[in-house]
C-alpha cells in the first residue's frame, strides 16, 4: 500500500475526540465482549500498532467490517478503514484461515457449485454433511448459504443483446447475481432497457471485497484491478458503470482506493468516479423527469433495510424514493443499522452468534412492521435477513421490475 | 451528466437544531433532505432543554428573567430570535418526543420555572423542560436522595454525586451496586440495553430494595433503556414503591440518543432523509442565493440541489468554524461571514475554562430573519449563531431548538418555498 495514504487514514485518528458516538452505532461491540468497540480497537490501539512490530491487540478480528463507525464520526476519523488495514496486519501475522481463503473466493465456489447445482444445493441442505463442513472448514452449520443457480447470469447475458440506443451503461452484475440470483440480473438490465440504456455486459471477475475484509490485501488488488481493466474501456467511451449490490459498487467507488491504497490507479480512478448503484442512477434519472413513472399498482408492504455499505455511499436510501413512486406499495422504513452478516463474517463459526446477535434488532423490526417482503440492497444481507426471519427478500429493483410489468425472465 | 438531486431544502447537520429544522420544514409539506458529517450533539449531551439557567444569577422563572436578560445582549440570539419564539418551540418538541419511537415517554416542565436537577457530579442544572424520568431529581424538593452507582459504568461516581448533592443542602447518600455483566468495560449503552430487559430490571431492584431507607428517592446514571424508557423507568419506581430518576452521565448519553430517535423518527415521518456520513465540501452560488450543495460522496462528489438551506453546523467544536494562526475565523462549509470576532487587541480567551471566553461567542453573521449575510436563502441555526455563552449561561439547547424551529417557520415562509410547499 502507498505510504502516504495509509499515514492519512492513521492521521485522522488524531481527531477523535474519545465521544463514544461509534460505540453506540457499533452493531457488534454492543452484543459481544469479544470486540471492545469500534472506538478502543480503532484509534486508541492504533497508536500501539508500530510499523513492522507484531499486533498487540487481537480484537480486532471481532470488527465485523460494516463500516457505520466511519459514518456516524462527527470528527472525520476513517475508523473503519484503519480496523481494516489493522485486521489485515494481524493476519499477516498469525496467519489466514483455509476456511477465509476459500469463502473469499465466490468465484471459485461459483464455478464449481453451478455446474453441478442440484448436486450442491442439495449438499448445503443435508445436516451431516453441514456438521462435518461447520468442523472441518468452519463454517457454521445453521449458516444462510444461498443456493446455486443451475445457470449462471454470464450463460443468459452472453446470449443477450441490448437494444442500441446510445446510452450506454456497463452493468457490473457481481457474484451473487452471477451464481445464485441470476434472475435479480436480468430485472436489472431490463429496468434500464425499459429506461432507455443500452446495457453492456463484459465477461467480468469478483470485486475483490470478500478478500479485502478477509485480510488478503494483495489478492483483493488483482481482482479489484482486473475488474478496473474490464470496466475502465467503456467508462472512457462514455458509459457509466452500474452495478446492483451496494458493497461491491461501494468497492468499486471508494473502499479500494481507500483501504487498498489503489488511489493512484487510473483505470480504478476512472471506474471509481463513474460507477453507480442502480438505484443512485435510477433516482437521478427521476431528479431530471426523466425516469419512466408507468408502474402498475403493486399491492403490498414492504419493508425496506438500507445494507451498511449502502449507507457507506453517502447517497441517502434511493430505494426508498423509487419505491415511493409505485402506487399502491406501502413501504415501512427499517432504522435498525445492521443484519449482522457483514459478507462472510456472520458465516464462520465463531462470528456466526454474534452476527445473529447484532442483526435482532432488525429482525424484530421486521416481525413488528407486518411486512410480508423485505426489500434491501445487497444480497448477503436478504439471505441474512431470510434467514433469520422466514420473510421473502428481494432486491427493491424486483419491485420496480414488477410495476413496470415487465416480462418475467426466463432461462 | 453531473451527479445531482434535487431538494427543496438542504439541512447541514444532524443535532438538535439540524434536526428540528429538517422535521418541521418536512411537516410542513417541503421535500427535505439532511447532509450530515457525523451523529451531532444529541449523543453528548444531558438531553435537557436548559433555556436560560444564569443571567449570571441562577434563574428560576425564565419566563421572567428572559425580557431583561435579551435587552442587555441585543446581539443574543434570544434577542433576534424573540422571546416569544422559545414556548412555541418547547411545545412542538414536547409533542415529537410524545409522538416518537419511546411510548409513554414524555417531557416536562415550561418557562415558568426552571427544575433544579443534578448532574453526574451532584452540582445542580437548572432546566426548563426536562424528560419525566429525570424530573423526580428536582433538588428544590427535600426528600433524602439516595444515589445508585451502577459498578461497571466508568465516570459516574455515586458517593461524589451524593457529597455534593449533600452540600446543597438536600440529604443523600450513596449506594453501589455491583452488577454482573460479562465484560469489563460497559458503557451507558450497554446499562441501557440491560433495563429494557424486564429480568435485568427485576433482578436489580431484589438486589437495590434491601439497601434503601425510609423515604429515599432514587437517582441513578440515566441508563434506564432505550427501546421503552417510560417502561423501565415506571416499572422501577412501581417495584421500588418510590420516586426514581434519571442523572444524566458522561457520553454516550442515552437521553440524547433518544431524542435524536425521536428527532430522526420525526423527519422520516414526515418525509425526510437523513444522510450520515456527507461531508459537505462547499456551496455552489448563484449571485446571492447558494443552489447547490457539493458533498464527498463515495468515489465522486454528489450536488445536492436546494432552494433554501438551513446550516445548523454547530460552532468551533464541530469543526464548522475554524480559527487560523493568523487569528481569522472561518465559517467552513460555505465561507460565509461571521461576526463577534474579538478586535485585535482586546481579550480573546479568558483564564477561567468556564469564564468568559470572547471567541466562543463568534458566529455565522445573520440579518433578523436568520439569514446568512450575503447568502438570502442560507438559514442559520444552533451554535453556529453568534453572540452567545451557552455554558455560562445554561442556554445550549433552549438556543438550538428556537433557532431550528424558528428558521423552519422561516424557511416555509421565503421566497422559493412557499410556492414549491
Amino acid at each position: 500500500m502507498t505510504e502516504v495514504l495509509h499515514e492519512l487514514l492513521r492521521g485522522s485518528l488524531d481527531h477523535c475526540v474519545k465521544c463514544t458516538i461509534c460505540e453506540t452505532a457499533c452493531p457488534v461491540s454492543n452484543v459481544t465482549p469479544l470486540f471492545p468497540g469500534p472506538k478502543y480497537a480503532g484509534p486508541q490501539a492504533e497508536r500501539y500498532r508500530v510499523g513492522d512490530e507484531p499486533s498487540v491487540e487481537w480484537s480486532v478480528d471481532y470488527c465485523s467490517g460494516c463500516g457505520i463507525c466511519t459514518q456516524v464520526c462527527p470528527q472525520g476519523v476513517k475508523i473503519a478503514e484503519i480496523n481494516a488495514q489493522a485486521r489485515r496486519k494481524l493476519k499477516q501475522q498469525n496467519g489466514v484461515p483455509l476456511r477465509d481463503r476459500l469463502i473469499a473466493r465466490p468465484t471459485v465456489i461459483g464455478r464449481l457449485g453451478t455446474p453441478t447445482a442440484r448436486l450442491a444445493n442439495a449438499s448445503l441442505r443435508s445436516r451431516p454433511l453441514r456438521i462435518a463442513v461447520e468442523r472441518v472448514i468452519g463454517i457454521h452449520r445453521d449458516a444462510a448459504l444461498p443456493g446455486f443457480a443451475r445457470r449462471s447470469f454470464r450463460s443468459w447475458a452472453r446470449r443477450h443483446s441490448s437494444p442500441a440506443t446510445g446510452r450506454r451503461v456497463v452493468y457490473f452484475h457481481n457474484c451473487g447475481t452471477q451464481y445464485y440470483e441470476p434472475d435479480v440480473g436480468k430485472k436489472t438490465v431490463a429496468v434500464l432497457e425499459h429506461n432507455g440504456y443500452q446495457v453492456e455486459i463484459p465477461k467480468q471477475d469478483c470485486c475483490g471485497l470478500p478478500l479485502q475484509s478477509n485480510g488478503l490485501f494483495d489478492d483483493a488488488r488483482k481482482y479489484v484491478l482486473k475488474a478496473a481493466r474490464v470496466l475502465a474501456p467503456y467508462a472512457r467511451d462514455g458509459a457509466l458503470v452500474v452495478g446492483n449490490a451496494t458493497s461491491c459498487t461501494l468497492m468499486l467507488k471508494r473502499e479500494a482506493r481507500e483501504i487498498l491504497g489503489l488511489e493512484d490507479d487510473p483505470d480504478l480512478k476512472l471506474v471509481s468516479e463513474r460507477t453507480y448503484d442502480v438505484c443512485e442512477l435510477l433516482l437521478e434519472l427521476h431528479d431530471r423527469g426523466e425516469l419512466k413513472t408507468d408502474f402498475h399498482p403493486v399491492d403490498e408492504v414492504v419493508a425496506y433495510h438500507a445494507p451498511c455499505q449502502q449507507q457507506g455511499h453517502g447517497i441517502g436510501k434511493p430505494a426508498l424514493e423509487l419505491l415511493a413512486l409505485v402506487p399502491g406499495l406501502e413501504v415501512r422504513e427499517l432504522d435498525a443499522h445492521c443484519c449482522g452478516i457483514a459478507g462472510t463474517y456472520g458465516i464462520k463459526r465463531e462470528k456466526y452468534d454474534i452476527a445473529m446477535a447484532a442483526g435482532a434488532d432488525l429482525f424484530d423490526q421486521i416481525h413488528a412492521s407486518q411486512a410480508g417482503l423485505v426489500a434491501c440492497d445487497s444480497e448477503t444481507c436478504r439471505w441474512q435477513i431470510e434467514h433469520a426471519t422466514q420473510k421473502t427478500s428481494v432486491h427493491p429493483l424486483e419491485l420496480l421490475h414488477r410495476a413496470y410489468r415487465l416480462p418475467e425472465p426466463t432461462g | 451528466m453531473r451527479p445531482s438531486l434535487h431538494y427543496d431544502v438542504v439541512v447541514l447537520g444532524a443535532g438538535v437544531a439540524g434536526l428540528t429544522a429538517a422535521a418541521k420544514v418536512a411537516e410542513g409539506g417541503a421535500r427535505v433532505c439532511v447532509l450530515a458529517k457525523g451523529v451531532g450533539s444529541t449523543h453528548l449531551a444531558p438531553g435537557t432543554l436548559d433555556v436560560l439557567g444564569y443571567t449570571p444569577e441562577r434563574v428560576e422563572v425564565p419566563a421572567d428573567a428572559l425580557p431583561a436578560f435579551v435587552a442587555g445582549r441585543p446581539d443574543h440570539p434570544y434577542a433576534l430570535l424573540g422571546v416569544d419564539a422559545i414556548s412555541p418551540a418547547l411545545d412542538w418538541f414536547a409533542g415529537r418526543i410524545e409522538r416518537g419511537p419511546h411510548p409513554g415517554y414524555r417531557y416536562v416542565g415550561n418557562l415558568k420555572r426552571n427544575l433544579l436537577l443534578p448532574t453526574a457530579v451532584g452540582a445542580a442544572r437548572p432546566s426548563a423542560l426536562v424528560p419525566e424520568t429525570m424530573a423526580g431529581g428536582d433538588l428544590r424538593a427535600e426528600r433524602p436522595v439516595c444515589v445508585v452507582g451502577l459498578r461497571p459504568l466508568r465516570d459516574f461516581h455515586a458517593s461524589l454525586c451524593a457529597a455534593n448533592i449533600a452540600r446543597l443542602g438536600v440529604e443523600a447518600r450513596a449506594v453501589e451496586l455491583r452488577l454482573d455483566m460479562d465484560r469489563s468495560e460497559v458503557n451507558a449503552l450497554g446499562l441501557a440495553r440491560g433495563f429494557d430487559d424486564p429480568v435485568f430490571r427485576r433482578d436489580f431492584v431484589s438486589r437495590l430494595a434491601p439497601q434503601l431507607d425510609g423515604d429515599e428517592r432514587v437517582g441513578m446514571p440515566a441508563v434506564l433503556g432505550l427501546r421503552d424508557p417510560h417502561g423501565a423507568w415506571a416499572d422501577l419506581e412501581d417495584r421500588l414503591g418510590r420516586p426514581v430518576f434519571e442523572i444524566p452521565t458522561l457520553p454516550p448519553s442515552v437521553p440524547g440518543i433518544r431524542v435524536f430517535d425521536a428527532l430522526h423518527a420525526a423527519l422520516r415521518a414526515a418525509g425526510g432523509r437523513l444522510v450520515m456520513g456527507s461531508r459537505v465540501a462547499e456551496g455552489e452560488r448563484e449571485g446571492t442565493r447558494v443552489t447547490a450543495l457539493r458533498s464527498e460522496t463515495a468515489g465522486r462528489e454528489t450536488y445536492f440541489g436546494a432552494r433554501a438551506v438551513v446550516l445548523a453546523t454547530g460552532g468551533f467544536a464541530s469543526g464548522a468554524l475554524a480559527l487560523g494562526s493568523d487569528w481569522v475565523v472561518r465559517e467552513t462549509v460555505l465561507d460565509l461571514p461571521v461576526r463577534g470576532v474579538p478586535a485585535p487587541g482586546s481579550p480573546r480567551f479568558g483564564a477561567h475554562y468556564f469564564g468568559e471566553q470572547p471567541m466562543a461567542r463568534v458566529g455565522v453573521a445573520v440579518d433578523a430573519t436568520l439569514r446568512a449575510e450575503g447568502a438570502e436563502n442560507v438559514f442559520v441555526a444552533g451554535a453556529a449563531l453568534p453572540g452567545a455563552e451557552p455554558w455560562r449561561e445554561g442556554s445550549g439547547e433552549g438556543i438550538s431548538l428556537t433557532s431550528g424551529h424558528r428558521a423552519a417557520e422561516l424557511v416555509l415562509a421565503s421566497d422559493g418555498l412557499a410556492a414549491a410547499a
